[in-house]
């Protein structure tokens, strides 16, 4: 991909730090967004780069005030057993519909490449939609993505038809086999799910922004403080998808807010390029003409 | 099939749960837990069995049968 450098910062490692801003060329796809102030996915633009999940709000209301206050234009979403006689899942399917949001439902809890495969299979029936976040867990205690499952439940949807969105890690070569297999937007973690922890790995981030420019990017779990949302947009990140955090903050609907404004701050940094860091102070008030400057 | 006892059925897997179900098709399994007007997706054995195919999938004893609908999710 010549002509894309991933942001000043990580240029800065590698050469003269003194020209950086004006050496940064934005690749086509960036340049796009920028003009859209969007977020693509495959192909359909959002307005939003927040993405948000809808579990474990104090209430349904606090949920649907959380998603507005948020701006988030895509929320995701579940399938789980239903009772004899049922009637939850439907009453939540409503409320999602009437905050006129884009779903983006998983198969969250699903351990196999099989089981996922079924799941989104059901979920695009129940939801009326092609896209799905996969998920293959394959550890109890961390939730980490079973990546082999991950790959082979992504290559089978994608051949039919879904929009993949796959919840993986940072790994640089499952991200290659995932794009292989067909996905046009991929969701590293930024810490294992829940655990609020923010950006673990950011080296690691950095490289797969770097070797994934025409990929959305999102970064998916483990983000607990609006500070950790505005260092994934710093870095490049396409959108961040988050939930714990704003679902168990004292007050959701503010943090939703909160989480809405230092995406959107992230992103804008992004876009104007980031100065680089330096080892040593440089004085940013000029040094020629400083009084008292010959003495001593 | 005179002499045989009407009330024969057949056990079945729901959703995790042993049930005691009379033959028939997936479909009237949903009716008969009240889920006809719900918003539900079924799999039988693993598989995905679209809404269309309900009618016609007739359910075989041991099937494992999931009834799912729509929840929250991260």
């Amino acid at each position: 991909m010549t002509g894309w450098r991933l942001s000043p910062r990580v240029k800065a490692a590698d050469g003269p730090r003194l020209k950086l801003v004006e050496d940064y060329k934005m690749n086509p796809h960036e340049k796009t967004l920028q003009r859209q102030s969007g977020l693509d996915l495959y192909g359909t633009v959002v307005p939003s780069r927040m993405l948000l999940g809808t579990a474990g709000y104090p209430s349904p209301a606090i949920l649907g005030a959380a998603v507005r206050s948020s701006g988030a234009a895509v929320v995701t979403v579940s399938l789980r057993r239903e009772t004899a006689g049922g009637g939850s899942g439907q009453r939540f399917f409503d409320l999602v519909q009437d905050l006129g949001v884009n779903v983006l439902p998983n198969t969250a809890g699903c351990r196999s490449a099989r089981e996922a495969i079924t799941t989104a299979e059901m979920a695009r029936e129940v939801f009326n939609t092609d896209w799905i976040k996969l998920e293959v867990i394959g550890n109890d205690d961390t939730l980490q993505p079973d990546v082999f499952g991950l790959v082979e439940a992504a290559g089978v949807l994608c051949r039919e038809g879904f929009k993949v969105f796959p919840y993986t890690t940072e790994d640089l070569s499952v991200a290659e086999r995932l794009q292989r297999a067909g996905c046009k937007v991929i969701m590293p973690w930024g810490a294992p799910i829940g655990t609020g922890q923010g950006i673990s790995n950011r080296r690691a981030l950095e490289s797969l922004r770097a070797y994934f420019p025409g990929v959305s990017l999102i970064v998916d779990a483990g983000i607990g403080a609006p500070s950790h949302a505005a260092e994934a947009m710093e870095l490049g990140f396409d959108a961040v998808l988050l939930n714990t955090a704003v679902a168990k903050a004292g007050d959701p609907v503010r943090m939703a807010q909160a989480f809405s404004e230092a995406i959107s701050a992230g992103r804008l940094g992004f876009e104007a390029g980031l100065m680089p860091p330096r080892d040593m102070a440089v004085p940013s008030t000029p040094v020629a003409g400083t009084p008292f400057f010959d003495l001593e | 099939m005179s002499g045989r006892p009407q009330r024969e059925t057949i056990e079945i897997v729901v959703n995790g749960r042993p049930l005691q179900a009379p033959p028939g098709t997936l479909q009237a399994l949903v009716d008969s837990q009240s889920l006809s007007a719900v918003k539900v997706a079924t799999a039988v054995n693993g598989h995905f069995v679209a809404a269309s195919r309900r009618a016609t999938t007739l359910l075989q004893p041991g099937d494992r049968v999931e009834i799912v609908s729509p929840r929250q999710g991260g």
